[in-house]
C-alpha cells in the first residue's frame, strides 16, 4: 500500500485526462494537493469531489502556466499554505497536429511556450522549495512522440523531446540536494487529445498497440503515483514509457 | 534581529562562512564558496529568511551584499 500521507503534491493540468486522473489517485494515498488549471469551476468541482472522498487538503490555483508571474505566486501560495512541496506533476500541455509545412511562427511559440517552458519555470521554482528540505520528485510528462517522433507531430514531439532533455539535465543538477527527476512518456491514451481524432487514425493507433487496447488515464496516473512514492527513491533522470509496447 | 543581521547571517550560512568574515566586501566568484550552486543555497536563505520569492532575474542581479540589500528593498524588505 503506497503512503503519501504528509506530502503535498502540485499537479498541473488538474481538470481533465492524465492530471485529473493522477490527482484522485495520489489523494487516494493520502496526499495534500495543490491543482493548477486555467478553469477555476472545473477545479473548485474536482476539490470538493476529493476533499470530500480522502479528506486531503486542496489547494485549486486557477492560471495560464505561460505566465511567470501567476506561476511564481502560485508556488507561494503552496509554500504559504503547506509549507512544504513534495512532488511536481508537470502535466499541463497542447497537442496540434501539423504537417511540417504547415507550421507557422505563432505554432512553434505556443507550443513549445506551453509543453517546454512553462514546465521548466514549473521545474525552477518546485526546486526552490524542495532544496531546503532536500527530498522531492519532480514527474514531467513528455510523450512516445517525444521519444519516437510521428508524422505530423514535429512540433508536438520536439516540445516533448525538450521535456527528455530537461528531466535529464534537472535529474543530474537536483540529484545532490534528494530530489529526483523523471518522465513519463505515455503512448495512445484515452483523453481529449486522443478521442478528437477521426475513426480511421484511431484505429490506426490502435492497431500499431502490442497491448491490443488504448491506454487509460489511470495507467499512467499509477505510474505518477509511483514515481511519487517511496517506492522509486533511488530512480532519478528516466524516461518511463507507459505505452503498452505501441510501435510507432 | 534587524533585517541587516538577517541577510548577513544568510549570506554565512548559505556561503558556509566564517563569521568573521566580511559579508559586506564580497562578490559573486570573488571566492571559492560564493560560487552559482552556493548562490543557489543563498537565494533559498533569503527566501526563507524574508519570506519572500525572488524572481529570476533578481537572482542573477544578486552580485553583492549590497545588490541584495537593492533587490531586498524590491520586495519591501527595509533596511536602515
Amino acid at each position: 500500500m503506497i503512503s503519501l500521507k504528509g506530502k503535498c503534491i502540485f499537479v498541473t493540468g488538474a481538470s481533465r485526462g492524465i492530471g485529473r486522473q493522477a490527482a484522485i489517485m495520489l489523494a487516494a494515498a493520502g496526499a495534500d494537493l495543490a491543482l493548477a488549471a486555467r478553469d477555476q469551476e472545473v477545479l473548485t468541482s474536482l476539490q470538493q469531489h476529493i476533499e470530500a472522498t480522502y479528506g486531503s487538503h486542496v489547494l485549486t490555483l486557477a492560471y495560464d502556466i505561460q505566465d511567470e508571474q501567476a506561476t511564481k505566486e502560485a508556488f507561494r501560495q503552496i509554500k504559504k499554505q503547506f509549507g512544504r512541496l513534495d512532488g511536481l506533476v508537470n502535466n499541463a500541455g497542447i497537442l496540434e497536429s501539423r504537417l511540417l509545412g504547415m507550421i507557422d511562427d505563432s505554432s512553434i511559440q505556443q507550443t513549445l511556450s506551453v509543453n517546454l517552458a512553462a514546465s521548466i519555470i514549473h521545474l525552477q521554482y518546485a526546486a526552490r522549495l524542495m532544496k531546503p528540505q532536500r527530498s522531492g520528485s519532480i514527474v514531467n510528462l513528455s510523450s512516445i512522440m517525444g521519444t519516437h517522433g510521428s508524422e505530423g507531430q514535429v512540433l508536438y514531439s520536439a516540445s516533448k523531446a525538450g521535456i527528455i532533455g530537461a528531466t535529464r539535465s534537472a535529474s543530474k543538477e537536483l540529484a545532490s540536494y534528494g530530489i529526483r527527476v523523471n518522465a513519463i512518456a505515455p503512448g495512445f491514451i484515452r483523453t481529449d487529445l486522443a478521442t478528437g481524432l477521426s475513426e480511421e487514425k484511431y484505429n490506426e493507433r490502435l492497431d500499431s498497440i502490442k497491448m491490443g487496447r488504448i491506454g487509460e488515464p489511470e495507467d499512467v496516473a499509477g505510474t505518477i503515483l509511483f514515481l511519487c512514492s517511496e517506492l522509486s527513491t533511488y530512480i532519478t533522470g528516466q524516461i518511463i514509457g507507459v505505452d503498452g509496447g505501441m510501435v510507432i | 534581529m534587524n533585517n541587516e543581521q538577517k541577510l548577513k547571517a544568510a549570506f554565512i550560512e548559505a556561503l558556509g562562512l566564517n563569521e568573521s568574515t566580511n559579508v559586506e566586501a564580497l562578490t559573486y566568484n570573488s571566492i571559492p564558496e560564493w560560487d552559482s550552486i552556493a548562490h543557489m543555497a543563498l537565494v533559498a536563505q533569503l527566501d526563507d529568511q524574508f519570506d519572500i520569492m525572488l524572481d529570476t532575474d533578481d537572482i542573477i542581479d544578486i552580485s553583492s551584499f549590497e545588490k541584495a540589500k537593492e533587490v531586498l528593498s524590491k520586495y519591501e524588505v527595509e533596511f536602515v
